[in-house]
């Protein structure tokens, strides 16, 4: 199980599941493109989970998952998949909203 | 072949579908995935949830059913009307339905991924029952939702891989593509087993064709057969007809004209066999076919009429006319009349309401009047192939089966029905117009008859008040005479017999004059002899009385030497 919680932020403007297998290099890296995003963009604003499918077969099946990982946005506006290890951090931040930060060291242009 | 049978067979899952298995010699591939493509509409949805379905209820097989394309709730309810209850299969843990919905609207690729869910998803459904068989329908809707196809095509393979280790039995639908048999190519990951279903309209008549492509370590059938969609399910044909194998019986049933069943050596036709009657319009085929189910009937058997020509109110009307009352069988329940005509329904729907009113009403006897009306249906080699399977079907049963067929008047020697099926059946009738001076007439003879001899003659017969009357054979100066002919020798015979009668008659005369003459003359004779007669008596008396006169003259002399009184004597001589 093990869902990580971020900030305990009831309020919390975004709300961002994601959905790992494991220990696979994909999900590994996932996680950590995930946390530098939060850490970046999203100070105290996320709520983020972190559940791995192997644990909880049940909850991709609910939470309609195919690919892995997945970042499923709940919140805020229409819930939209984001699916791969979220390298591409300019697609990343456009589906959530966010304006780049021309400092990130992982935005590739 | 010794060797090969002693080794294990390639293990087979039964998929319970009608004709299916018969064709893949026992069902799909045990363990292996295996490939349904078709172009939409050819039911493969529905096949694969009837694989599931039959397995769980007659294999106890628990069953996943990955949907892509519908919901559980649409699915449920799109298979309700076959009587698949499949919300109830999941309440009894038996099948899982999982529906997995793929939005490309709702996705945005960030990176490297692969389809773990999925198989995490899959792998979590077959566990939690056990399942051992799996349906992934239409599983080519990944494809629309995400683009990285090197990723889906590795994932895809990776997937059938793990379902063979998993050792599921697996069913992968997809849709018919251009110039290959799926849009996305997925043949080329499922090696074991590939099974096409096709989708034609012909002549505005619509056929679902399918077609065993490859079945790998296993032999099949190799040719397209038709299925259906019926209120049970799907149904392949053939249903038997890839073997020739059925018990034959010895019993001998009436063709129900008996001067015709004693044509046959063995005075009728043998139960379970099939009978072709074929003839020119009007030559009562279908008058002889109900004789033959009236006799069906009258034994007490059940009989099922196809007519394709005739509602059953005609039919019945139409056989009071030669004294022929089936409305007692129908009321019965021994004869029931299915008419519709040809063009209703394709010829697999044909042979699949025949497959299933023999089903229900299990007859022993089967007409079906007449089968070239089919071939307005279908072409003639469809036409045969469903004949064929529809024979083998009938003898398998045991049924006695009676087919009628009309065939082109303008050769009058042909012989050969257009769909050949003269050689599929036992007996062949054929009945013919004997077309002579200025007048037509029925003749029926034998054609073959399988295992008894039979007359060579052509009978003519006579459809009556009182039913089918065969007449006795009358040869002429020049063969066999019919009608106004037959007439005519009848009165010829008629005239010779008299004038002989006559003859016979002047004779006896002659005779009886003769003997007269003769008695007379013999009475004449036998005067002549009494008068002589007479005479030589009168003559001998005479003689006698002088003798004696003379010898008593001679005693009386001798005493007339002593006394004269002895004169007295002389005067009165012997009568004093």
């Amino acid at each position: 199980m093990e869902p990580e919680q971020g900030q305990p932020a009831p309020d919390a403007e975004y709300v961002l599941h994601l959905y790992i297998a494991g220990a696979t290099p994909n999900s590994a890296q996932a996680v950590r493109n995930l946390h530098d995003i939060c850490q970046r963009y999203l100070p105290g604003r996320c709520e983020v989970q972190i559940v791995d499918i192997y644990q909880q077969p049940e909850l991709a099946r609910q939470q309609r998952i195919v690919a892995a990982p997945t970042l499923v946005k709940k919140e805020p506006g229409l819930m939209r998949y984001l699916v791969g290890d979220l390298s591409d951090r300019r697609r990343v931040l456009n589906v959530l909203g966010l304006k780049p930060d021309p400092n990130d060291p992982y935005l590739h242009d | 072949m010794t060797a090969a049978s002693a080794l294990p067979q390639l293990p087979k899952a039964p998929t319970g579908i009608d004709g299916l298995d018969e064709i893949t010699n026992g069902g799909l591939p045990k363990g292996r995935p295996t490939l349904i493509c078709g172009s939409a509409g050819c039911g493969k949805t529905l096949m694969s949830v009837e694989f599931l379905v039959r397995g769980i209820l007659e294999h106890d097989e628990p069953g996943v059913l990955m949907a892509f394309e519908e919901t559980a709730d649409e699915l449920s309810s799109n298979v309700t009307s076959l009587g698949i209850d499949l919300k109830q299969l999941v309440a009894d843990k038996k099948l899982r339905l999982d529906h997995v919905h793929v939005d490309r609207s709702e996705i945005e690729e960030t990176g490297e991924y692969d389809l773990e869910g999925l198989f995490i998803r899959l792998g979590y459904a077959i566990d939690s029952i056990g399942a051992k068989r799996v349906v992934l329908d239409t599983i080519e809707s990944l494809f629309s939702g995400f683009t990285n196809q090197a990723i889906l095509r590795s994932e895809i393979r990776r997937l059938f891989r793990w379902l063979k280790d998993k050792g599921v039995t697996t069913i992968i639908t997809a849709e018919r593509g251009e110039g290959q048999l799926t849009r996305q190519g997925l043949e080329e990951y499922v090696s074991d087993c590939v099974i096409l279903l096709d989708n034609r309209v012909i002549n505005q008549i619509t056929t679902r064709r399918l077609r065993i492509v490859k079945y790998r370590g296993s032999t099949h059938g190799t040719n397209e057969y038709p299925y259906l969609i019926t209120e049970d399910g799907i149904s392949v044909l053939p249903v038997t007809s890839l073997k020739l194998e059925h018990n034959v019986s010895n019993d001998i049933v009436s063709t129900g004209v008996p001067e015709l069943d004693e044509m046959f050596t063995r005075g009728g036709l043998y139960r379970g066999s099939s009978v072709l009657i074929t003839g020119t319009a009007g030559t009562a085929k279908t008058t002889l076919a109900a004789f033959f189910a009236a006799a069906a009937c009258r034994r007490g058997e059940r009989c099922l009429f196809f007519a394709f020509e005739e509602s059953p109110q005609q039919l019945i009307r139409n056989m009071l006319s030669v004294g022929l009352d089936l409305q007692p069988f129908v009321e019965q329940g021994l004869l029931y009349i299915e008419a519709s005509r040809p063009t209703l329904n394709g010829l697999e729907q044909h042979l699949v309401t025949i497959h299933k009113l023999i089903g229900q009403h299990r007859p022993q006897a089967v007409v079906i009047d007449p089968i070239s009306n089919l071939v307005s249906v279908g072409s003639i080699t469809e036409v045969r192939g469903m004949l064929t399977r529809l024979i083998d079907y009938l003898k398998v049963q045991g049924i006695t089966a009676l087919f009628t067929a009309l065939v082109n008047g303008r050769n009058a020697n042909q012989e050969m029905t257009e769909e050949g099926v003269s050689s599929l059946v036992d007996t062949w009738l054929h009945v013919r117009d004997l077309e002579g001076i200025g007048e037509r007439n029925r003749g029926v003879s034998i054609l073959k008859a399988r295992g008894m001899s039979h007359s060579n003659q052509v009978r003519e017969f006579l459809v009556t008040d009182a039913g089918i009357r065969l007449l006795d054979v009358i040869i002429g100066p020049s063969g066999i005479v019919t009608g106004a002919s037959r007439h005519t020798q009848f009165l010829q015979e008629q005239s010779v017999a008299l004038a002989a009668q006559q003859e016979i008659e002047r004779r006896e005369r002659e005779l009886e004059r003769k003997r007269r003459v003769l008695e007379a003359t013999i009475a004449n004779l036998r005067t002549e002899f009494e008068s002589v007669e007479e005479e030589l008596r009168f003559t001998n008396r005479e003689e006698e009385r002088q003798h004696q006169e003379l010898s008593q003259a001679r005693r009386q002399i001798a005493a007339g030497h002593g006394a004269r009184s002895a004169n007295n004597s002389a005067a009165a001589p012997t009568n004093s």
